[in-house]
């Protein structure tokens, strides 16, 4: 902790005895227990929604019967990984969420950071702001209304569909077609989140010394010369970290959006590692089996975090679970 | 208006013309959908059967879908459930959080690492859905409003973020009020919290927004759909398209019996209604963004 200096002498005190054992741990209690009581009702919620479900993923290697419920339930041991590994429905879930992971890589990654230096350029600090202000909105609503919004938009009964009708045309649906769903979520993506995704590379961009383009431009730099060498570089750090915790976060491509589009558009398409847990765990009331999907997705994905930070850190950059 | 620094050359007629077309553009794509969903909700059947559907251009505006909606039935209820859920919900998370994250935020106080380290690791891994419903079904919260609150209290972003907050209040000034004899408690309602409203809006927001939109907790734990909060009849009625379920008096208990409403408008005005309260809040808690995300996005 760099913050000690800013600590008061009578505390620094305090620190350095801490530290060096020379404070009793009964002395440390009845100076911090106000702090400790402070922290005890997350550490309970933590423990009991987050932490307590955790150890409950050994249904995963049990022949889980509700009504027998975990001590009752007999241990099978890897005989639902087993099962699902057979599962032709799995790969295809497998396949759809990597292949959502991927596309959304190549045309929603960009996207931001176009966003930012675009916005960048504008020098009317009150156009920025209203800007900034509308393209962030979409991120604070519920995919439930995403969807239905565009729903409204390209759907069935929607307006392009209404418009096309009018002028003689065919009416397209865009919102039930397989073939396009992952064109399609990807476009709900980027319109949700791109313009919040922006907000880190703005604050990347403002630490780039302006200095920098300066000297450039006096050298003969062009402004295009001048983002090639001093704004991507400058933004690089942000592009390498965010770009390695999206790959480690592959499996993940979000519940909601798709659990809200499978029914309309079928299994073959929408259904991703998520859902396909709930429908197998709760729907078809397959617990065990569920949760050796869910527990398969939670393990490779923390394998996947793990190496991505790991990889962060190699490439000189700070990482994530490095924080404090 | 314009500062251009003064190296940077003239901008050309495509920078002039292409950037206010490009965000415009951008500002549109946004915006458009909005509009049209916020005009339609308040046309009139014949304006809305003019239109073969969506309304584009406004005419016979009339508040009559809003009024049906409002006047009892699933969605009154379904509003009021939300409502209450993100009011109630708010405040326990954001006490909890505050409380916490000053804990926290005290260098060098007992256990505060292996603490901080509890939180963190909650990053790593989710505990997955199956075993999730497994435990709030054994504590007897399916079908309770407690379960689309409880499970979801805490975000340790929004945690780290207050705290970090936190944790840049210069130690002199707390350290003046220890010796002043105040406890942990009255430093933190009396010194730190009047200098944090920034991040405490902030993260009030980012709960409050988060309880508006939850959807995948009630769609695990709410069977009953007479407790179904706003976002779960949206998902019946507008994403499904199937009519809406009632406990009592069936369908047509949309409305209690009213004349039969533009059946497009009143969908589009489960929309806006579930738009709007976002967007009363947005523009006071705007312009704390910036300084309350990057210090959680870049710095935490």
């Amino acid at each position: 902790m760099t913050t000690v200096g800013r600590v008061g002498v009578r505390r620094r005190a305090e620190v350095r005895a801490a530290r060096s054992g020379g404070m009793a741990f009964r002395h440390r209690l009845r100076r911090d227990w106000p702090l400790l009581l402070m922290v005890l009702p997350v550490v309970v919620l933590l423990g009991v929604f987050h932490y307590f479900p955790t150890l409950g993923n050994v249904i995963a290697f049990q022949d889980y019967s509700p009504y027998a419920g975990i001590r009752g339930s007999e241990f099978i041991g890897f005989a639902n990984f087993q099962r699902m590994f057979e599962e032709p429905a799995f790969w295809q879930a497998v396949a759809n969420t990597l292949s959502i992971t991927a596309v959304q890589l190549v045309f929603f990654f960009p996207v931001p950071i176009g966003l930012a230096l675009i916005l960048n350029s504008v020098l009317s600090a009150k156009l920025r702001n209203v800007i900034q202000g509308i393209v962030y909105l979409p991120h604070f609503f519920s995919w439930v209304l995403v969807v239905s919004l565009f729903q409204q938009m390209i759907g069935g009964a929607g307006l392009l569909a209404q418009t096309l009708r009018e002028n003689g045309h065919q009416a397209v649906d865009l919102m039930t077609r397989p073939d396009s769903f992952i064109l399609l979520v990807t476009a709900q993506a980027v319109w949700k989140d791109a313009g919040w995704g922006m907000i880190v590379f703005l604050a990347a961009l403002s630490t780039i010394n302006t200095a920098l383009y300066e000297a450039a431009a006096a050298d003969g730099a062009s402004r295009w010369r001048r983002l090639w060498h001093i704004t991507l570089p400058g933004l690089r750090p942000v592009i390498i970290l965010l770009l390695i915790l999206r790959l480690g976060d592959a499996l993940t491509v979000g519940f909601e959006q798709f659990i809200l589009q499978r029914s309309a558009v079928g299994g073959s398409a929408a259904e991703v590692l998520d859902t396909y847990v709930y429908y197998q765990g709760l729907l078809v009331g397959d617990f065990g089996y569920g949760a050796a999907a869910g527990l398969f997705k939670g393990v490779v994905g923390l394998v996947l975090v793990l190496v991505a930070n790991r990889f962060a850190h190699m490439v000189g950059e700070q990482g994530v679970y490095s924080r404090s | 208006m314009t500062t251009r620094a003064v190296w940077e050359e003239e901008p050309t007629i495509v920078d002039r013309l292409g950037r206010p077309v490009v965000l415009t553009l951008i500002a549109l794509a946004v915006a458009f959908p909005l509009y049209v969903v916020i005009v339609t909700s308040l046309s009139t059947t014949e304006a809305v059967t003019r239109a073969g559907g969506l309304v584009v251009v406004p005419r016979e505006l009339t508040l009559a879908a809003y009024a049906q909606l409002l006047s009892g039935g699933v969605v009154t209820r379904a509003l009021l459930i939300s409502v209450v859920i993100t009011v109630i919900g708010t405040a326990f998370s954001l006490g909890l959080t505050v409380l916490a994250a000053y804990g926290l935020s005290r260098p060098g106080s007992l256990f505060h690492r292996p603490l901080l380290f509890v939180v963190l690791l909650t990053f790593l891994f989710g505990p997955g859905i199956i075993p999730s419903y497994l435990v709030v079904n054994s504590l007897g919260l399916i079908d309770q409003y407690a379960s689309l609150i409880l499970p979801a209290a805490i975000s340790a972003f929004n945690l780290i973020v207050m705290r970090s907050f936190f944790m840049g209040i210069p130690g002199e000034l707390i350290d003046s009020a220890r010796i002043d004899g105040a406890g942990e408690f009255a430093i933190l309602r009396r010194i730190v919290l009047p200098l944090s409203k920034a991040v405490v809006a902030v993260v009030g927001l980012f709960y409050a927004v988060g309880y508006w939109n939850a959807f995948f907790n009630a769609l695990l734990y709410i069977n009953d759909n007479n407790k179904w909060p706003l976002q779960m009849v949206l998902r019946t009625y507008i994403v499904q398209q199937q009519p809406l379920p009632t406990g009592a008096g069936g369908v047509a208990s949309v409305g209690f019996g009213l004349a039969p409403a533009p059946g497009l408008a009143i969908k589009m005005a489960i929309v806006v209604i579930a738009i709007v309260p976002v967007l009363l809040v947005y523009p006071f808690i705007q312009r704390h963004f910036t300084k309350g995300v990057i210090i959680g996005a870049v710095k935490g």
